[in-house]
Parts: C-alpha cells; sequence; structure tokens
C-alpha cells in the first residue's frame, strides 16, 4: 500500500498513514470548512488497510485544533481503528494535548468513551 | 423607523472592538478572521488557555455562518454577498465577547430557537453528553455542518447563549448571538 503523507496547511493537519510500519500520525490543525473532502481519502485508506493490519498499529493524534465538523470525521477514522482492533489486532491510540489545554483532554476521553480501543492520554509539557 | 444592524450593535459591543466584519463569509474572509484575532491575542500575550478557547468558539461562530446562513432579503443593502453575515470581537475584562449577526428565514427560527433553548437548559454535563450523542449519531448535513457548533461553543465556554432575534419584515429575522468567553473557572 501506498502511504499517505499530506503536509500541513493553517487549517488541515499533517497526516503521515505508512502501512510498513504501522505508525499513523494526524498532527497540527484541523479546522477546513469542508472536512469530509478532506479526511474520505483517509478513511478508505484505512479501510483497505485494515484488510492486511499489521499485528500492532500505532497512532498518534497531536491536534491544537480541531473543529466540529472534524471531529464526526475523526471519529470515522476511530471507527476503522476499531473495526481492525475487534479483528484481533493490537491498536493503540495516543492522544495528546497541551499542558493546561483542558478542552483538549476532554476531547481525547468523549472518543475514548465512544471507541472500543485503548487510548493513552499524553500531556505535552513545554 | 428602519432596520438598522450597525445601530443595534453600537449598543451591544461597547469599547475595546479589535475586529468588525460585515459581508460575505467565505473561506478566505474566515482564514484572514482567524488570523488577526489570533494575532492580536498574541500580541497582547493573552494566555494560551483563554487563548485556545476563543480561537475554537471563532472557528465554530464562522463556520456556522458559513454553512447555516440563509439567503439575505431582496431589499437587503448587500445583495452580492452570497453568506451575508457579521461579526464583532471585544476585549472585555475577563475575557472576549465573539458577536455574530446573520438573516434567518421566519420559517427557520422555531428550530433554531428550539435548539438554543434545549442548550441553555442542560447543565455543563449534559452538554458534553448531548455534544457525545450528536457526534455519535448525526451525520453531517448536506450544507456541510455537523449539527455540533452551538453545543460545542456552550460546552467550551461555559456559558449560556445570549441571543435575540430582530424583525427585519415578515419572512425575516436578524439573529444575533453574543457570546462570552471568559477565563472564570468552569463547573
Amino acid at each position: 500500500m501506498e502511504p499517505i503523507i499530506i503536509e500541513g496547511t493553517p487549517k488541515t493537519p499533517t497526516v503521515k498513514f505508512d502501512a510498513t510500519e504501522g505508525v499513523f500520525e494526524i498532527k497540527g490543525r484541523s479546522i477546513p470548512e469542508n472536512s469530509v473532502e478532506f479526511y474520505k481519502p483517509l478513511v478508505d485508506w484505512l479501510d483497505s488497510y485494515k484488510e492486511t493490519p499489521l499485528p500492532k498499529t500505532v497512532v498518534n493524534i497531536r491536534l491544537e485544533y480541531f473543529n466540529t465538523s472534524s471531529s464526526k470525521c475523526i471519529l470515522d477514522v476511530f471507527k476503522k481503528l476499531e473495526a481492525i482492533h475487534k479483528a484481533k489486532n493490537e491498536v493503540e491510540v495516543n492522544w495528546y494535548y497541551e499542558e493546561d489545554d483542558e478542552d483538549m483532554l476532554e476531547a481525547g476521553e468523549d472518543y475514548e468513551s465512544i471507541i472500543r480501543v485503548p487510548f493513552k492520554m499524553i500531556e505535552i509539557v513545554e | 423607523m428602519g432596520f438598522d444592524i450597525d445601530n443595534y450593535l453600537t449598543g451591544l459591543a461597547k469599547n475595546n472592538v479589535i475586529l468588525h466584519y460585515k459581508g460575505n463569509v467565505d473561506s478566505e474572509v474566515i482564514n484572514h478572521i482567524l488570523d488577526t484575532v489570533e494575532d492580536k491575542m498574541v500580541q497582547v500575550n493573552e494566555q494560551a488557555k483563554l487563548r485556545k478557547k476563543v480561537y475554537n468558539v471563532l472557528v465554530e461562530s464562522l463556520q456556522n455562518l458559513y454553512h447555516h446562513v440563509d439567503k439575505v432579503p431582496d431589499d437587503f443593502e448587500d445583495q452580492t454577498s452570497e453568506k451575508f453575515g457579521l461579526l464583532i470581537v471585544e476585549k472585555v475584562d475577563n475575557g472576549y465577547k465573539i458577536i455574530t449577526g446573520n438573516f434567518v428565514h421566519a420559517d427557520n427560527i422555531e428550530k433554531l430557537e428550539e435548539k438554543i433553548k434545549r442548550i441553555n437548559r442542560s447543565s455543563h454535563e449534559e452538554i458534553k453528553e448531548l455534544y457525545k450523542f450528536i457526534l455519535n449519531h448525526q451525520r453531517i448535513s448536506a450544507k456541510g455542518g455537523g449539527g455540533l457548533g452551538l453545543v460545542d461553543i456552550a460546552r467550551k465556554t461555559g456559558n449560556k447563549l445570549d441571543y435575540t432575534f430582530k424583525k427585519y419584515n415578515d419572512k425575516y429575522f436578524f439573529f444575533y448571538l453574543n457570546i462570552l468567553v471568559d477565563e472564570r473557572e468552569q463547573v
């Protein structure tokens, strides 16, 4: 599978999905008006990856901001990971949040309560 | 007496207006407003926590306008703006006030007001649950909105949504949303 590598912009995150390493990353700001347009290729890619995933997949989410429209798309990403996990593969989500950013921590906890995949909340201390 | 958007606003926004915009709300405008307000908050060394909240609420307010405004009435002065909206950002004692305005067709008022009232009678904990419920159960609409904007604003600010509908004519109202983002500890 070809990896997905997308450079970040002021409104969209940096994305690195590499099927050979099993380490996926979404990082930066995710505040586009049309988030479906941005996330659909990622969700489709995960759909293919879930056919032959590595025994362990690690997902690092390190967002500074995301809008409510992205929040639904991020849930779709997590639902794909949940399916991989359900098929008896190891999946781990590392949810990073900046020191004192309780809103970002709570957002991670929202997903953790909806999605049946192990989450780790990691505070970034400057 | 005619209808005057700005007169009403002069009463709402008092002194330290850091941004005032009226016109078409497209993607470019949103970028520009976000950059401007973020730069201004950085310039005055606003603490990160408040700065992030203001930025988040501003994103949702602007994208609410982008996704949901109704078209302007036929006799309104600005006929060129496809998505006409209004925005004021004002520095207040403990934070920032974000005021948005847009036309709402009379037929759409009841639904919008019901949504706001539901949010306003909910506790912080109920708003969190409502957010999660909508996140998990509602698809993104044809207009591109997720139906979460107002819930997110109420959740992040911890304040009630202060709003007014001013009658423009029989078919149209102008909807003002007056959001306070302050440093008060949330319960």
